[in-house]
């Protein structure tokens, strides 16, 4: 359920939605956080459910120490109206048996709210792929037929490759079984996508093959290759340092160690 | 996960479950099964008749303090510095069941995990002592169910919680002589002045208290969790003191026995000895 923070409903009419789905590495939430801190968006509202373990932490993005003491919560929806960008933040797992009835909420919030595209980040395990999806970069696209038909010249220009369907049956020339899409370490990813299929919503999936671990440099990777479609930064290769650190990503590996330990 | 030796590892993910991308061909059978665990799950409040009455015709209860403790620590503190020290009457509790409750045949109220006290001639202020676990899955209808009962008008919503020292992250090395301490985190409405320092990132606040953070974000209530990071893990007086500071602050609204003697402490701090002798 969508709260506002203000007292003014927000309008997401033609905007461009862009949401991580919490995937292996945490790939697509990182790259969200780089958006988020780099524009400075400012928060609109949260989406208060049910299906989402409960976690509360300061301002993520903090800048000085005047708005350090500010609330936040397991899932936010952040704005940059003059980019006609809205963000979806989701910070804490999705509770197991709740994924389907997460992935309803999302797709109804989407359609009653407007927007005119939505855009997933996410990552799937490397370790996982089969022998074609190892070829080439390790990223992947899928759109959904509603979102092909307006964006088809953009994408074709971009010259990105699409997920691959891999056979059930590796090896095994069966005609009777079609190839399917399989995104393991996905989460919600598939059954966003197939949900939005089903609704005839324009969505995209960015993905990332990757394992886990120090996964910075992967939602660098994601968040740049997201830049090339959206444009949200102009050349951030060239200026590698342009997409800013939200400070929240200080101790990823622990705290200090005791001195006394040399 | 095939290794550089070519043995393969099953990997852990700290974002997925394992088994998510299997498409779940789920039949009748199945659906029934989720839907009875699911009622099993729920949480149930238990109210004194009186009380439930009340709620029934539509009455929620007046209440200007809610004070929720969670953990052993926190909800010793209460016992001792509080619970003793006037007429505290019980005015209910939550049951629930989870994979982690032991199956207890007539169980009192009294023997709950989490129950409700209120003061006889001021029932403005509630308590809550929280002891038991709680799901994740049953955190968010706990703190719903909970606030559904609470006249919310100028609530304020006040959480100590017990942490592990091991959880707080700092650049810093923390020496065990700075445990144990306290850090507060609140809600946009909270106007009031803290006690203590406001929890740095990336330190985050989970289970109950984040729970009860969250609901009071959205549904602008005055909310503050004080968390206590202690390096013991069972009861004890030090840590039980640092929680101390915020009933000074509370001292407007409830009562509080500022030097409990030591019988009642002993009382509450000696019933959890540790019971294996393996470092004796």
């Amino acid at each position: 359920m969508f709260v506002a923070s203000e007292d003014s409903q927000p309008c997401f009419k033609d905007f461009t939605l862009v949401m991580p789905a919490v995937a292996v590495g945490n790939v697509g939430q990182l790259a969200v956080d780089l958006i988020v801190s780099t524009l400075n968006m400012s928060r609109v509202g949260y989406l208060h459910t049910d299906c989402l373990i409960p976690m509360a932490g300061n301002n993520p993005y903090a800048t000085c120490k005047e708005d350090a003491e500010e609330m936040h919560t397991p899932a936010e929806v952040y704005i940059a109206p003059e980019l006609k960008l809205a963000v979806l933040q989701i910070r804490a797992p999705i509770i197991q048996t709740k994924s389907k009835k997460f992935c309803q909420m999302i797709v109804s919030w989407i359609k009653d709210s407007g927007f005119s595209r939505t855009v997933v980040l996410s990552s799937s395990h490397s370790y996982q792929r089969d022998d074609q999806q190892m070829r080439g970069t390790p990223l992947r696209y899928l759109v959904t037929p509603s979102l092909q038909k307006v964006s088809a010249e953009a994408l074709k220009e971009l010259g990105w490759m699409e997920m691959e369907r891999v056979s059930a049956f590796p090896g095994l020339t069966d005609a009777n079984t079609e190839p399917r899409l399989c995104i393991p370490g996905g989460g919600i990813t598939k059954g966003l996508y197939t949900d939005s299929c089903a609704e005839d919503l324009p969505l995209a999936v960015l993905l990332l093959f990757c394992s886990e671990g120090d996964n910075i440099p992967d939602a660098f990777t994601l968040i740049n290759h997201l830049n090339d479609w959206l444009h949200l930064l102009d050349n951030p290769s060239q200026e590698p340092n342009k997409w800013k650190i939200p400070t929240s990503w200080s101790l990823l590996f622990g705290s200090g160690i005791p001195p006394a330990l040399f | 996960m095939a290794t550089f030796f070519g043995e393969v590892l099953s990997v852990y993910s700290r974002a997925v479950e394992e088994e998510d991308d299997e498409d779940l061909d789920e039949n009748e059978e199945d659906e029934q099964i989720r839907r009875e665990l699911a009622i099993k799950r729920e949480v149930h409040l238990q109210w004194r008749p009186e009380v439930s009455e009340s709620l029934r015709s539509g009455n929620k209860l007046q209440c200007s303090d809610f004070i929720v403790a969670v953990g052993h620590n926190a909800a010793r503190f209460l016992s001792v510095y509080v619970l003793t020290s006037a007429n505290w009457e019980t005015v209910g509790h939550v049951s629930l069941w989870n994979e982690r409750s032991r199956a207890v045949i007539g169980q009192t109220s009294e023997e709950s995990a989490c129950v409700f006290y209120r003061h006889k001639d001021s029932p403005s202020v509630l308590i809550c002592q929280v002891t038991g676990y709680i799901a994740e899955d049953q955190l968010f209808q706990w703190a719903e169910k909970v606030f559904d009962c609470l006249q919310q008008r100028e609530l304020n919503v006040t959480v100590l919680a017990d942490y592990s020292v091991a959880d707080y992250k700092t650049a810093d090395y923390v020496c065990s002589s700075s445990a144990p301490f306290l850090r507060s985190l609140h809600t946009a409405t909270f106007s009031g002045q803290s006690v203590c320092q406001s929890l740095e990132q990336p330190n985050i606040v989970t289970g109950l208290p984040a729970a009860v953070l969250n609901h009071c974000q959205v549904h602008r209530i005055a909310a503050v969790v004080y968390q206590c990071y202690s390096d013991i893990t069972g009861p004890d007086s030090v840590t039980m003191e640092t929680y101390k500071p915020v009933l000074t602050k509370l001292s407007k609204s409830i009562q509080f026995e500022s030097s409990p003697s030591t019988e009642i402490l002993r009382k509450f701090v000696k019933t959890t000895d540790i019971q294996s002798n393996l470092y004796i």
